[in-house]
């Protein structure tokens, strides 16, 4: 039977995602059905709004921009055998310490004052992604109570040092300074567009993780450890230490993100604007299978997805949740591919 | 704080018992101290431990958190009134959705299935159960479609884990996002624009003559079902699970699932009747939220508490009791910061809500010794 024969396994690789975000649509079409609205329609928006104009096309990488980093730091942690759902968490402490930098540090020249601020960001959120990675090795702690712990210990510890310490005076709303222009990252396209230099650092983030993980020998570390910690300790590698690094360098990923949205595009920092990082940033390295270069069509879908949503919303009323639903089908197609298997009858 | 000030602990019938602060801290850090000398990690000869009795040797552990909790209540007390009474009641009102998750944890764990989806379980079932009671204006109906989409939620984590052999904390992950979308929209499809009241949320029933004892009446018997549905279900389980042959599965299946299949045991079955079941009993968590305690639903409502249910399960190292006694724990800590706030503590209120999360941490760091999972917990059975 010819849906039955054996296909190459790159083919397959791609084929089941392909078929995984089909199916999800699909779902969705029949929900936006059943709630009354034409569901060519509502996709019409969805995808004029993701990719129908240049404009549209530019704010998706702005919106992909966060998921790139953030759905790194979580495919680090399942490289190292780690379900970092700590991504939130990390971003606004990094978000945090890059716009203490950004407007506090004053006299810097821009080719001192930015590079300090996304290093501070990208360490800060690396030392709060590290601590749950301290008590798993230390203490056996399951990383995933105690990273949704700290994302909700962060939201609170910057919610009150945003209102309360680094509060913006001036301002009616409770958010800090602005940074001064020094710690900006540059406008790729000029100041009509909102892309900022944070992208082409995610791009290259993502091909540093890349190396470093399947090219050097920390990276077999880790990845060996993560795989399986038994061998790894038979052959003389440190274990805990590789967990602490992983999770490390998976908290200042997640913490380069909130660094990107504060010096690249908002300039400040609201008290407490949670915007679900931490569970997106899972379906992103899902989808990408935590392959680092695999983290880029799947980061450009999320991000398009939430920036589509918007136009679908105006177009028919159709609330934002919609794509929630959707995105979380995605994801449940890609991780239980047996699913899309057994529907498509793909061996 | 001033050096003669006084704690008033209130037992509102049985009157006020007042201490002087300093004196007390002193005390208790005393005790601490004797302790630590008895327990002190010596080389074995030395240790003044091995000399005492079994009882004695797990001593430490038992009083600390009592020492903890007692030291707290003084410390929030200093300079004014704490209502004991009233502080272990909302205690064990704030500990109800905790124990109800960590019941259902243990009931999926314990046949070898993770579950880090409760929250979403929770969160789904305080959403629909609140639907249903806003269009039906019946509380009760709400709270069996509360269970039941509980349970269905739970029988899709079931499938995916079971059937499909997804990676369990990815499955359950998958369904707290999914629950997070699903909730979100039904909340903007059906809720906030409802003209329909809200329907209130349950009565406290008080229980005839037991709800007149001192202290334990005031505690126990004066609540909402919720309440006492969790009362009743930590034994009732206690005993399912460890005598009835029901139980002996459960737990066959989850230390040694092939040893269960050769001697008959329908593995797939048990799991998937106990996920389902927890499932049910994460439903009634969630009734707890948006039927019982706020009378609405709020998105992400459940704010973790699903989470923690699971630091409560490994608290009580997989037993109902245990599990109970770990909910109990987190909802002091939650019905202490709320106290706090209230009465106007000069921490800000962010750090006091940080509280039931930091707890859980410190928690989960060891406060309790090693804590040992089932065996076959998180491996998917394939038959052979």
């Amino acid at each position: 039977m010819k849906s039955r024969r054996q296909m190459v396994p790159i083919f397959r690789e791609i084929l089941i995602p392909i078929l995984a975000v089909c199916t999800a649509l699909i779902l969705g079409a029949v929900l936006i059905e059943i709630s009354g609205v034409n569901f060519l329609e509502a996709y019409r928006g969805l995808f004029e709004g993701m990719i129908g104009s240049r404009r549209a096309l530019i704010e998706t990488c702005v919106a992909a921009t966060p998921y790139l980093l953030t759905g790194l730091a979580v495919a680090i942690g399942f490289q190292g055998g780690l379900f970092n759902i700590g991504a939130e968490g990390q971003f606004y402490m990094g978000a945090l310490a890059s716009v203490i930098v950004g407007y506090a540090v004053q006299g810097l020249p821009a080719w001192l004052h930015l590079p300090l601020a996304l290093v501070v960001g990208a360490i800060s959120g690396g030392v709060w992604g590290s601590i749950p990675g301290l008590l798993k090795a230390k203490l056996g702690a399951h990383e995933v109570i105690n990273t949704i712990m700290m994302n909700y210990i962060a939201l609170k510890l910057v919610d009150y040092l945003v209102k309360n310490v680094f509060r913006d005076p001036a301002a009616s709303m409770d958010r800090t300074p602005y940074i001064l222009p020094t710690a900006q990252l540059p406008r790729i396209f000029g100041p009509d567009y909102r892309l900022h230099a944070g992208f082409l650092l995610a791009l290259a983030a993502v091909v540093f993780t890349h190396w470093l993980l399947f090219k050097t020998t920390l990276g077999f570390e880790i990845r060996t450890v993560g795989a399986n910690p038994g061998a790894a300790r038979y052959a003389g590698m440190n274990v805990g230490g590789n967990i602490v690094l992983a999770m490390a360098m998976a908290g200042a990923m997640a913490g380069l993100a909130g660094v990107g949205e504060v010096l690249g595009l908002n300039h400040t920092l609201p008290a407490a604007f949670s915007a679900g990082y931490g569970f997106d940033a899972i379906a992103v390295a899902l989808l990408a299978k935590s392959n680092p270069i695999g983290i880029i069509p799947s980061a450009f879908l999320w991000g398009g997805l939430r920036n589509g949503a918007g136009l679908m919303q105006v177009r028919t009323g159709i609330s934002i949740d919609l794509i929630s639903i959707i995105q979380a089908l995605v994801i449940m197609f890609i991780a239980a591919n047996q699913i899309v298997r057994w529907i498509y009858r793909i061996n | 704080m001033a050096p003669h000030m006084t704690s008033s602990l209130r037992f509102s019938t049985l009157g006020t018992l007042k201490l002087p602060t300093q004196f007390t801290f002193l005390m208790c850090g005393m005790i601490s101290i004797i302790l630590g000398i008895l327990y002190a990690p010596l080389p074995f000869s030395f240790r003044l431990e091995k000399r005492l009795g079994r009882v004695f040797q797990l001593l430490p552990r038992r009083i600390a958190p009592f020492l903890m909790v007692f030291i707290v209540l003084i410390w929030a007390g200093a300079g004014r009134q704490i209502d004991v009474i009233g502080m272990l009641a909302q205690s064990l009102r704030l500990a109800t959705p905790i124990g109800l998750g960590a019941l259902a944890g243990i009931l999926c764990e314990r046949s070898g299935v993770i579950n880090v989806a409760i929250e979403g379980m929770m969160l789904t079932a305080a959403c629909t159960g609140f639907v249903a009671a806003l269009y039906t204006q019946n509380i009760w109906l709400g709270l069996i479609i509360a269970v039941l989409s509980g349970g269905l939620t739970a029988a899709l984590h079931a499938v995916l884990s079971i059937r499909f052999l997804v990676n369990q904390i990815i499955s359950g992950m998958i369904l707290n996002i999914l629950a997070i979308g699903i909730t979100g929209f039904i909340r903007k499809a059906f809720i906030v624009d409802s003209p329909l009241p809200a329907p209130p949320v349950f009565p406290a029933w008080q229980i005839p003559v037991l709800s007149d004892l001192p202290l334990i009446g005031q505690v126990f018997f004066r609540n909402q079902p919720m309440v006492y549905a969790l009362l009743i279900l930590v034994p009732t389980l206690h005993v399912l699970i460890f005598y009835t042959r029901w139980g002996l599965r459960t737990r066959a299946v989850g230390e040694h699932p092939q040893a269960a299949d050769t001697l008959g045991v329908s593995v797939f079955k048990i799991r998937y009747i106990n996920v389902i079941v927890g499932g049910f009993l994460a439903g009634l968590g969630g009734a707890w939220f948006s039927l019982e305690t706020v009378g609405n639903f709020d998105d992400m409502m459940t704010e973790g508490k699903g989470f923690i249910a699971l630091a409560a399960m490994i608290f009580g190292k997989w037993n109902p009791g245990g599990a109970f006694g770990g909910a109990l724990l987190f909802g002091f800590a939650d019905a202490l910061q709320i106290k706090l706030q209230i009465s106007g503590v000069q921490v800000p209120y962010q750090f006091l809500s940080m509280i039931p999360y930091l707890v859980t941490m410190i928690v989960l760091a060891g406060l309790i010794g090693r804590a040992t999972p089932p065996a076959a917990e998180g491996v998917p059975f394939v038959k052979h």
